[in-house]
């Protein structure tokens, strides 16, 4: 048991440039994303009841 | 020094560099011809719904140049001016720069149909596909036509941007089509004059690789004579003003008259035998070309919109 404990947990561990770039990664989805949401919601309100009209 | 990354590794990928593989540069002359497109279209479009049509037509520009350089990666490893872009140096894998481009492509033009309108959306659709499938993926290592045909779509962005205000087409953006259309083919020659050899080195057929400097300086020339006077076609067809045509006339005579000193020139710009000074000289001039060009199609469409937004002020003064 105790033996188990000293071993190093099992999958790929991240160095720390790689864990840096994927937080930046992480962030700039969760900005992309909320950008999105918020242009959405000001289309929708521009928009009004014709959003989902779409002329040709 | 290019990092090699396997499959199983994480990505050291950061923000920037999915930034670059959208080709900022390239995006911005895009955002600028397509907004000019959209403000001299007639009719109104709410600034929010505009605003969204930019952005939608900014992400799919980004889309085409991620999709151009993860099917590139090879090419680019091999050129000077490319090799240090993200997928040759090992920054960003290949799998990553493909899913960036299908995932930033698939919301753009969802999304510029759903809220602007479908015309708008297919034609974004038409540009990428014809950016990435025609131009990269078949002509760019086949044809010395690449940049000729390919250019078609770096065309598109206008009538992107005039069919998101009044969902059709008409001769404006068909004229502002043309002038992209021709504006690129001495653009990208004057570039591959003094990059010949990166390209030879690539195996990419430009035009002065395959034909050699002499055709390249001649078709330059060929191609500016067909500019100049479609780049005042607008003003000569009464759909911009005297200002327009002032630029136009004076820009594209500017154009005409580099084109000219490079045939002229007879200097090879990178073949051995030259003297360093003239190599330098040569180089110089086809520099200023690509520079110029540059400008002369920012000033053209910027007097389109200054044409746009003083016209009714000009007409009143001179009522």
């Amino acid at each position: 048991m105790a033996m188990d404990e000293d071993k190093p947990e099992p999958g790929i561990r991240l160095t720390e440039r790689q864990s840096r770039a994927r937080r930046a990664r992480s962030i700039a989805i969760a900005v992309s994303l909320g950008l999105l949401v918020i242009l959405f919601y000001i289309v929708t309100l521009v928009k009004g009841p014709g959003v989902l009209h779409r002329p040709l | 020094m290019s990092v090699t990354l396997s499959h199983a590794e994480p990505s050291i990928a950061g923000v920037g560099d999915y930034i670059a593989l959208m080709k900022p540069r390239v995006m911005s002359l895009v955002v600028f011809t397509a907004f000019v497109g959209l403000a001299i279209a007639p009719g109104h479009l709410h600034p929010v719904i505009a605003a969204t049509a930019l952005i939608c037509i900014a992400v799919g520009a980004g889309a085409a140049g991620a999709l151009n350089m993860w099917y590139d990666a090879d090419i680019d490893a091999r050129m000077a001016r490319t090799q240090n872009r993200p997928v040759p140096a090992g920054r960003v894998a290949p799998r990553e720069a493909l899913a960036f481009g299908i995932t930033l492509g698939g919301f753009a033009i969802v999304v510029l149909g759903l809220l602007v309108n479908v015309i708008a959306g297919a034609l974004l659709a038409g540009t990428i596909g014809f950016y990435v499938l025609i131009y990269t993926m078949w002509l760019k290592r086949r044809t010395p036509q690449n940049i000729v045909i390919g250019g078609a779509a770096g065309a598109l962005p206008p009538m992107i941007g005039w069919a998101s205000v009044t969902g059709g087409l008409a001769v404006e953006p068909i004229l502002l089509f043309l002038i992209i259309f021709f504006w690129t083919p001495p653009h990208f020659w004057a570039l591959s004059l003094y990059r010949a050899q990166d390209y030879a080195r690539a195996g990419v057929p430009m035009l002065p690789v395959v034909a050699g400097e002499p055709e390249t300086r001649r078709q330059i020339l060929l191609y500016s004579l067909l500019l100049a006077p479609l780049g005042a076609s607008p003003w000569l067809l009464g759909y911009a003003g005297a200002l327009y045509g002032i630029a136009a006339i004076a820009g594209g005579a500017a154009m005409v008259a580099l084109a000219v000193r490079i045939y002229r020139d007879r200097t090879p710009v990178v073949a051995p035998g030259a003297a360093a000074g003239e190599q330098r000289q040569a180089h110089a001039v086809c520099k200023q070309m690509f520079a110029f060009s540059i400008l002369y199609l920012f000033l053209l469409f910027a007097m389109l919109l200054v044409d746009k937004f003083t016209g009714p002020l000009v007409g009143h003064i001179a009522a």
